[in-house]
């Protein structure tokens, strides 16, 4: 089982697909001769020629509408978004054309449009955003967000495979910070199942994404202070598995809601919700969540420190929901 | 009562023209748009029997039915909200066009959309949305795939010209060209973007010279001519699907009517309605027909009757159509098997 | 600075073009300026004093000083990435740039955004989205106010080649065209997006005769002659403020590193680069400003030179001695 980093996890999902079937192809801003600001389709294009690894101008609203376009006539087309902040320029596309084709007229739309998202590597506010919220109301998207190499590759080959459209948010923080075995045989990750990343019967940490491992390092710590700490990584967003969340809110009792995306309308506001509606008598304590205060994610490393949420942060909160 | 001798096309001016059959059956075609939407706008709507918002393309008649009348099987289109002509010429039926501005189950969209915005792939008819100018990348990403598997159909897409004004239009047809891809791009320059005119939409006269911005060719035609749309399409059609990459045809006409059937114009100058209605894409062609022959007085008489009855049965097919059940409400949002 | 190439390529100067000996120099002075403030900002990168990415300007200086200096008091500007010239004709101070790309709590943004991300509404100056084009529509809304008051004001930014696939610029082009509004669009054609050849951007080979599609007058300039420049963009404001409309003002030039420091650009063919690096916009306007004998002497440049370096001295020493800022400022000004 070769080592593989979160990165290439995501290059090999893709390529795999590409190789698989020749509906697949990748389009987006210098995905080509570049491959790709940070490498993700790199080599593609000598692989698999002009005709599937398509260099783009400028132009996001046109990449996925294009995609939609030929996903209507049967392609699966993977969108790129050079950094996922981006997004926001190919939001009508995304909302109003391929989130509604289904329901309206029949008419699936199975795109991938992926990117790099997160912050942790002083990006700025143009460079670090978490955008997964601006899509969570929409009906008709499904939403993902891995957080291991496993999960970036099994979700990005079910996201291909998907007849829906499927917003893939890769974290730009664990691009080659995270690595693991994988296996050689063809696996995928379905899309709307969270998975237990550590057992604990005292509290759980609910997050997706980069959150995984701040809330994998606080329950470290917190073991040694004799709180033993659940922590369920959703890895979709959307759907939620909300069969999981519930699981884990009646195990445990007390739920700690974490993740990377501002805190105001964040999707831990609805994972609140969900508890708070259908475990509301299991739980033994308030629900906390734990995200960046609403501002733009600033660039100076004072700053953006301030605004991630950090180990201790989330030991803390822990702690004090552990008391009651 | 218009004199329709006096206003007939000079079919010579042409490098395509159609056989007599093919004249006759776009002007088939047209007056079944004409008496569909009269139909809808007219009559059921003022009645109450339509669910929401009517959109006609009154005196539009012309660019959709000689566009779409040079479609093969396996391309496809992406109509905007005036191209009716687009849907029955595809095979799209009366009645469940009806059915569709009723809300019914039977309707394309099953009840979940209204009027215009409707599409079945089964007849590569692309659902439009509100947001003018979606359509212009979507259409380029059909032509895409043609291109990536080498097959040699085209994509077709219509807008108004309000919706050059917005950015897909523009990264639509910059991508198209930029990759030569099968699509030919049609402008209904219908003279107001529901209250906004020409001059406050764009500062140009013709949107078609953007084409040059472009490196594709733009062409200004009369769309109040069917014979001129035929000639044009045809060209930017084959253009297209020999490999020659993406063109835009502005088609000039007026839009008779309110921007939707609440909307009475008082906006636009009376003359303008005056003078359009005197350039009537249907009656001029009626005219060049009987001058040529092709058909007599008494044959377009009963091409009238005919599509009255044709829209007779589909009300009244529409009206005893189910409305969808209400637990549908939450089907097909995504993939169910 | 450098040394003089052997290059034939020289300044022309544009007829009728009116500056004195003092804009001459000025010229030169900010040009200058902007290379080695940028040479200086290189360094710092590689001392890792530089937070995020470092972008370059290296070849398009006279783009930028050309434009910027046409400009009169309240006219409003716009930078690109590729802009620090003009903010420096705008009279940003080094010390603001270097303290804004190394994070400081005296940067113009304390540190929450980087590069030439900033500006000063009062200054006349608007700061840049790294969405390319988003600024179009936003000096377009800057010029609609001048046009209401009747202010003699105009509004000047920049697009580069890619930036003219997006959707903000068409709609920000075509509403400045509708209203006719005091807008100048410098299209900074540099021939690459990132690693993306203008012929893969636009299927035309001057972007320029866009500007016709809008109702806007249209022109192209060689964008490695500050003079040519200047002049173009002094006749582009005169039109904009008798009412003309906007006016696109395409200048010819060649981005020489890579999208951003991190980039080698091994994607340009090096013949390509070989042919511009002749035509060294400061090279050439040096040599213009020692044959035609603006300045009696080679040494009154290399004083210019000279003085720069002290000036870009003091303004490291200045932004490096700059604390980081306080993480209490993280959530501040969000709201007013």
């Amino acid at each position: 089982m070769p080592v593989t980093t979160y990165i290439d996890a995501i290059k090999e999902g893709i390529w795999e697909e590409m190789e698989k079937d020749e509906r697949v192809f990748i389009l987006g801003e210098d995905v080509g001769i570049y491959g790709g600001a940070f490498k993700v389709t790199k080599g593609m294009l000598d692989k698999f020629g002009p005709m599937r690894v398509i260099d783009t101008p400028i132009s996001e609203s046109a990449i996925v509408g294009a995609a939609i376009g030929a996903a209507l006539v049967g392609m699966r087309p993977v969108a790129e978004m050079q950094f996922i902040d981006f997004i926001s320029c190919a939001f009508d596309q995304i909302v109003n054309f391929a989130a509604k084709c289904r329901y309206r007229w029949g008419a699936g739309v199975p795109i991938v449009v992926r990117g790099p998202s997160g912050g942790g590597v002083h990006g700025g506010p143009f460079h670090s955003q978490n955008p997964e919220a601006y899509f969570f109301n929409v009906p008709g998207l499904k939403i993902v967000c891995p957080s291991t190499a496993y999960d970036a590759k099994g979700l990005i080959k079910a996201a291909i495979r998907d007849p829906d459209p499927v917003l893939y948010f890769e974290h730009k923080f664990l691009y080659r910070r995270i690595k693991e075995d994988l296996p050689t045989e063809d696996f995928v990750v379905p899309i709307g199942k969270a998975a237990i990343r550590r057992q604990g019967e005292d509290l759980s940490i609910i997050t997706y994404g980069a959150m995984v491992y701040k809330a994998l390092e606080a329950a470290e710590a917190l073991a040694g202070m004799g709180i033993d700490v659940e922590v369920l990584d959703l890895r979709s967003i959307l759907p939620l598995d909300e069969e999981a969340i519930l699981a884990t809110a009646k195990k445990t009792s007390k739920v700690i809601v974490l993740h990377e995306a501002t805190l105001t309308g964040g999707p831990g506001g609805e994972v609140v919700a969900r508890i708070a509606e259908k475990a509301f008598e299991y739980l033994d304590g308030p629900i906390v969540r734990i995200a960046p205060p609403d501002t733009p994610v600033p660039y100076s490393p004072p700053l953006e420190e301030a605004f991630l949420p950090q180990t201790m942060d989330i030991v803390e909160k822990a702690k004090k929901l552990a008391a009651y | 009562m218009v004199d329709r001798q006096s206003m007939s096309t000079k079919k010579s001016r042409y490098m395509h023209v159609p056989d007599d059959e093919t004249k006759v059956r776009m002007l088939h075609f047209m007056k079944l748009v004409r008496e569909i939407e009269d139909r809808i706008e007219k009559k059921l709507y003022r009645q109450g029997r339509i669910v929401g918002g009517v959109y006609v393309g009154r005196g539009q008649e012309a660019i959709s039915v000689g566009t779409a009348i040079h479609m093969e099987k396996d391309d496809v289109v992406a109509p905007s909200h005036r191209d009716m002509g687009v849907f029955l010429m595809r095979g799209v039926t009366p009645r469940r066009i009806i059915a569709q501005y009723m809300g019914r189950r039977t309707g394309l969209t099953r009840g979940r959309d209204g009027n215009m915005h409707m599409g079945d792939m089964n007849y590569n008819v692309i659902a439009f949305v509100s947001h003018l100018g979606d359509n212009v990348p979507v259409a380029a990403g059909v032509a895409l795939a043609f291109k990536q598997r080498g097959q040699k159909s085209v994509a077709l897409c219509y807008n108004g010209e309000g919706a050059t004004s917005r950015g897909d239009w523009h990264e639509g047809i910059n991508f198209a060209s930029v990759h030569k891809l099968p699509v030919a791009y049609f402008i209904n320059n219908n003279a107001y973007a529901y209250s906004t005119p020409m001059e406050l939409q764009m500062a140009v006269k013709d949107v078609a010279i953007r084409a040059e911005g472009y490196g594709i060719p733009g062409e200004v035609v009369d769309g109040n001519d069917i014979l001129a749309v035929y000639d044009s399409a045809k060209r930017a059609i084959d253009l297209a699907r020999s490999g020659g990459g993406p063109s835009i045809v502005e088609y000039k006409t007026f839009r008779m009517t309110g921007h939707s059937a609440h909307d009475d114009a008082g906006y636009v100058p009376p003359e303008l309605f005056e003078e359009w209605k005197r350039k009537d894409p249907i009656t001029r062609f009626e005219g060049t027909l009987l001058e040529e022959g092709a058909v007599t007085e008494a044959r377009i008489d009963e091409m009238q009757k005919e599509c009255a009855l044709i829209v007779d049965d589909a009300v009244e097919w529409a009206e005893q159509q189910p409305y969808p059940a209400p637990e549908e409400v939450t089907k097909d949002v995504y993939y169910e098997g | 600075m450098a040394k003089p190439s052997t290059s034939d390529y020289t300044v022309a100067v544009p007829e009728g073009l009116e500056l004195d000996r003092t804009g001459r120099l000025e010229l030169y002075y900010f040009m200058a300026l902007n290379r080695k403030l940028e040479e200086r900002l290189g360094l710092l990168y590689r001392q890792n004093k530089v937070v995020g990415g470092l972008y370059s300007s290296l070849g398009q200086e006279a783009c930028s000083v050309g434009t910027a200096y046409a400009l009169g008091h309240g006219d409003f500007l716009a930078p690109m990435i590729r802009n620090l010239g003009s903010l420096l004709v705008r009279g940003v101070r080094p010390t603001d740039v270097m303290a804004q790309y190394c994070a400081r709590a005296i940067g113009p943004t304390r540190g929450k955004d980087l590069n030439v991300h900033f500006g000063w509404v009062e200054r006349g100056l608007i700061a840049p989205i790294s969405v390319v084009g988003a600024l179009i529509p936003v000096m377009a809304g800057i010029a609609l106010e001048m046009k209401m008051h009747g202010k003699k004001n105009i509004v000047l930014t920049y697009i580069g080649d890619g930036g003219m696939s997006t959707t903000d610029f068409h709609e920000g082009m075509n509403f400045a065209g509708v209203h006719k509004l005091p807008m100048i669009l410098v299209v900074e054609n540099n021939l690459w997006a990132y690693s993306t050849h203008v012929s893969k951007q636009a299927n035309v080979k001057d972007l320029a005769v866009r500007a016709e599609g809008y109702g806007c007058y249209g022109e192209i300039v060689d964008g490695n002659n500050v003079l040519a420049v200047l002049d173009a963009t002094r006749r582009a404001r005169a039109r904009c403020l008798s009412g003309g409309g906007p006016v696109m003002l395409e200048a010819k030039t060649f981005r020489r590193k890579g999208h951003a420091e991190h980039d080698d650009a091994g994607y340009v063919p090096a013949a390509e680069r070989a042919e511009w690096e002749k035509k060294d916009p400061i090279d050439a306007y040096r040599r213009f400003l020692i044959d035609r004998r603006i300045v009696d002497s080679p040494d009154e440049i290399d004083e210019i030179d000279a003085k720069i370096v002290a000036i870009l001295e003091a303004a490291a020493d200045e932004a490096l001695s700059a604390p980081f800022p306080d993480p209490s400022i993280a959530t501040e000004n969000v709201y007013g």
